[in-house]
């Protein structure tokens, strides 16, 4: 009988051995498989985005007129401000192509150049009017269509009536690039200027400057409520129903969807309370409830690991319950709780959906000067070029999307190291 | 921000008398300070404390009160002429609340439609009343610090159990902040409720809850064609399933083998690199995913599917559904690892020691036992996909459709509340309304699924502890 037994498990010990092989295989297929979607998540917004980085310019020799710019040579900063310089960068740029002559083709030229040109040339002519009268070497920002062609994403080879740009007016660039008046430079324009309709002008200064108003208001507001809050449950609070409804009410806000956070900001602070719409300090105030329960769990558990034997020789020499907390508790789980915070400060660096209630997707064009101006936020600002249909818009959502990784990146790192460096095993 | 000037002076008020109360105990103390009760920095404190709260409370409850008053000695002040119709008939609510806020605006100094001169009259009168507010409160506030430190002052003497009342203080701070989760959850039921309330007034319950037509676009003009909005979320309900069901079908095989795979035979450097990996997954924003979502895989679907044939809508849940699933994998893993990693070892070694082999234990020991706990973790997962919005707010389309076609356009739950609030908003249409009860709705089943799913998770801890 044991040897039919043994001859049995024998017979399928090979089929066994096969779906062990198997199972391991789906362990393994199933990690690689997250592991190939984060991969193509990275590419595919780094190669759509790195481009971004870069711009093209047009190098253009301008006269500046001084019956154009200033015709009674007053030099008033206002008569500056206000002269008509469009008007002498179109007629530079006609002058590169002496050969457009009819109206119609000379629209078509403008195209070539973006707004930006004219701030440009005003500026300067503001900084410096002792230029006025003399001929300049100006550099341009060039549309942003030209841009993308610059970058190779319109395509040369399809009909000119599904591209944006005609045959003529990618004739007329090529001529431009072979007579070496275009330049590919640094975008700074992206990292100082706020959002604008024309992408080659948008930036993401004005989100970023929105993003850490809201972030100060949060960490100012959340850091100090979680902290107390924290020492009170893990160190004062008896055991009886009210902390119990407070522990309950803490885990169950930590899984409440962020939108009805946006809900309740919407309902109570605008509504009830008369906030501005579409400032920091509301999203702050939104983001912070919601970063609130992240940083009391953290902030426990770090009290909690501080040993029971510094609580008694603190108490033992005399100290206060308070003094004991607040002189070599608190100080010591203070990495863990830091860690904590900056993670929850990750979490609403990139929180887009309470923000939307609130207002905060205005399309602003100024950076905001204070917590209370409208403001808009760096993932809100992704959402809302996301919507543009420009190609060019693809790609400064694509870095802007970057720079937003970065910033978490660091941030993330930050809690690594500081867990890392301050972490103490009792 | 001159209000927050005011309260830099106070706090400035309040650091003075801090130094004035350390010295002064030290100085009663005379010659010997150990016969002070408390440390001479708790007595700074001490008056500190006396210094600033008590103008601190006054300034924050008259910001709180001071626009109603303002507004109700405003709305006071307005001819009859202004409140009434030309026949003589009371201006309705929304009206006079339009003109409520032109005043403000002038008041302001913003542009305003209205040019009135008994608006304008009105705007001035609210200016003055504002400056006076401001003014008598920077005097109220300050004598009352000023009081309050002197009196802080006056009782300081060796014998004041400082320490003991600065103690007392702080702790009914921390008692208040631990229960802001309390109040913001008040809050949120609250307001969700009201809001709620009104919106069931205009539409029925059964109609929202069971009906099958979502149209919200309510009319300009009565006569239009569709003037009266449809309200039944069934739909929507459908099209949360469907995205969050495709979602939970990507993530929670992937997740539940990656984690079975990195608890129970990655060595140890594997697992240092792979969970970490996946782990960034969580930590990537949402606006991001639907970006991903939108702009590289829907059209990737999309292509895949007119190549075989298929017609597939350019938001089609399926995209949306799949990136969310990438995004909840590694709620599904960590979750997961942590419950197989708590299976004691005893029951593997039974197992292995009859001869199983480790894919069989796995199958047949490990994973029945961590069962509970990965129930738990796919519903927390679940709960994640009801409640995400930005995925399927770039992703996911906006018509209603009542469909299980993964192929076809479907809107969820999260897409109309973000649609309905956006953009300009009366809160007196149902179109707004709606939102709050599609919000309560939102929040009712994701507390029952995380309250089922901690409850499972709990009742199998016991188990083993």
């Amino acid at each position: 009988m044991a040897q039919h037994t043994t001859e049995v498990v024998r017979a399928g010990l090979a089929r066994r051995y096969r779906r062990e092989w198997r199972f391991r295989a789906y362990g393994l297929t199933a990690i690689s498989l997250a592991l190939i979607m984060l991969l193509t998540l990275f590419t595919s917004i780094f190669s759509q985005g790195l481009s971004a980085f870069w711009t093209t310019e047009l190098e253009l020799d301008v006269t500046l007129y001084p019956q154009d710019i200033d015709p009674e040579g007053t030099r008033d900063p206002q008569t500056l401000s206000n002269a008509n310089y469009r008007k002498l960068i179109f007629q530079a740029v006609y002058d590169l192509f002496p050969d457009v002559t009819s109206r119609t083709d000379r629209r078509a030229l403008q195209a070539l150049v973006s707004d930006g040109a004219t701030y440009r040339a005003r500026e300067m002519v503001m900084e410096d009017p002792s230029l006025i009268g003399q001929r300049v070497k100006i550099q341009i920002p060039i549309a942003a269509d030209f841009d993308m062609l610059a970058k190779g994403k319109i395509s040369r080879d399809a009909h000119e009536s599904t591209r944006r740009l005609s045959d003529q007016q990618i004739e007329w660039f090529d001529r431009l690039e072979k007579r070496g008046l275009v330049h590919t430079v640094f975008n700074t324009t992206l990292f100082t200027a706020s959002d604008s309709r024309q992408p080659e002008l948008a930036g993401i200064w004005g989100a970023v400057v929105g993003s850490i108003y809201t972030l100060i208001v949060t960490l100012g507001l959340s850091f100090p409520i979680g902290v107390a809050a924290a020492v009170y449950l893990e160190e004062y609070a008896p055991r009886n129903w009210f902390t119990d409804l407070i522990e309950v009410n803490i885990n169950n806000l930590a899984a409440v969807p962020s939108i009805v956070f946006g809900l309740l900001g919407l309902a109570v602070l605008l509504n009830v309370f008369g906030l501005p719409r579409s400032a920091p300090v509301v999203g702050g105030l939104v983001l912070c409830l919601m970063t609130l329960p992240t940083i009391i769990i953290a902030g426990r558990a770090a009290l909690k690991s501080v040993p029971p034997s510094i609580r008694e020789a603190a108490l033992g020499i005399g100290a206060s319950k308070m003094q004991m907390i607040f002189h070599h508790v608190l100080p010591l789980s203070m990495p863990g709780m830091l860690t904590g915070t900056i993670i929850g400060m990750a979490h609403a660096l990139g929180e887009t959906a309470p923000l939307l209630m609130i207002g905060m997707v205005a399309f602003v064009a100024d950076v905001p000067s204070s917590p209370l101006a409208p403001a808009t936020v760096l993932p809100v600002q992704i959402y809302l070029w996301a919507d543009s249909p420009e190609r060019a818009f693809v790609e400064r959502t694509s870095a802007a999307i970057i720079v937003l990784l970065a910033f978490l990146i660091i941030m993330n790192s930050g809690a690594v190291i500081l867990r890392k460096k301050f972490e103490k095993k009792w | 921000m001159n209000t927050l000037l005011l309260i830099l002076m106070v706090g400035g008020l309040a650091v003075f008398s801090h130094l004035f109360g350390s010295r002064l105990a030290l100085r009663k103390a005379g010659p010997n300070p150990s016969i002070l009760h408390s440390l001479p920095g708790y007595h700074g404190v001490y008056v500190a404390l006396w210094c600033g709260v008590p103008a601190l409370i006054l300034i924050v409850l008259w910001l709180a009160f001071e626009p109603m008053i303002v507004h109700t000695l405003v709305l006071g002040s307005l001819p009859e002429t202004l409140l009434h119709n030309p026949d003589g008939s009371p201006l309705d609510e929304a009206r006079v609340r339009l003109m409520m806020s032109d005043i403000g605006n002038v008041a302001k100094g913003n542009i305003s439609s209205s040019t009135d001169p008994e608006i304008l009259a009105a705007a001035r009168y609210q200016v003055g009343l504002e400056n006076n507010a401001f003014w008598s409160l920077t005097v109220l506030s300050i004598s009352l610090a000023l009081a309050g430190a002197a009196w802080g002052l006056r009782s300081i003497s060796p014998v004041l159990r400082a320490r003991n009342q600065v103690e007392q203080i702080m702790r009914v701070f921390m008692i208040l902040c631990s229960t802001v989760a309390i109040a913001t959850t008040i809050g949120i039921v609250l307001s969700l409720l009201f809001e709620s309330y009104r919106f069931f007034t205009l539409v029925p319950l059964h109609e929202f809850l069971f009906g099958i037509s979502w149209s919200p676009q309510m009319a300009l003009r009565p006569d239009q064609v569709g003037s009266s909005g449809a309200f039944g979320a069934v739909p929507l309900f459908a099209g949360t399933a469907l995205i969050g069901g495709i979602a939970l079908l990507v993530a929670v095989p992937i997740g539940l083998l990656s984690a079975i795979y990195m608890s129970e035979y990655a060595n140890p450097k594997f697992r240092a690199f792979a969970k970490p990996a996946l782990e960034i997954l969580a930590g990537i924003p949402t606006v991001v995913y639907g970006f991903f979502a939108a702009l590289t895989v829907a059209p990737a679907i999309r292509n895949a599917g007119e190549a075989l044939g298929l017609d597939v809508s350019s938001e089609s849940a399926l995209a949306a559904g799949v990136v969310m699933g990438i995004m909840i994998i590694p709620f599904v893993s960590s979750l997961s690892d942590d419950v197989i990693s708590a299976v004691p070892q005893s029951m593997r070694e039974g197992s292995l020691g009859l001869g199983a082999t480790k894919s069989e234990t796995i199958r047949r020991v490990v994973f029945p036992a961590a069962l509970p706990g990965i129930v738990g973790g796919i519903l927390l997962a679940a709960s994640r996909a009801i409640g995400e919005t930005m995925i399927v707010v770039m992703a996911a389309g906006l018509a209603a459709n009542l469909t299980a076609n993964p192929f076809e356009a479907v809107t969820t739950v999260t897409v109309q509340i973000v649609t309905l609030l956006i953009g300009d908003q009366e809160f007196d249409s149902p179109k707004t309304l709606a939102a709050f009860a599609l919000g309560l709705v939102l929040f009712c089943i994701t507390l029952v699924l995380n309250i089922v799913a901690l409850h499972v998770v709990r009742k199998y801890r016991e188990q083993y502890d």
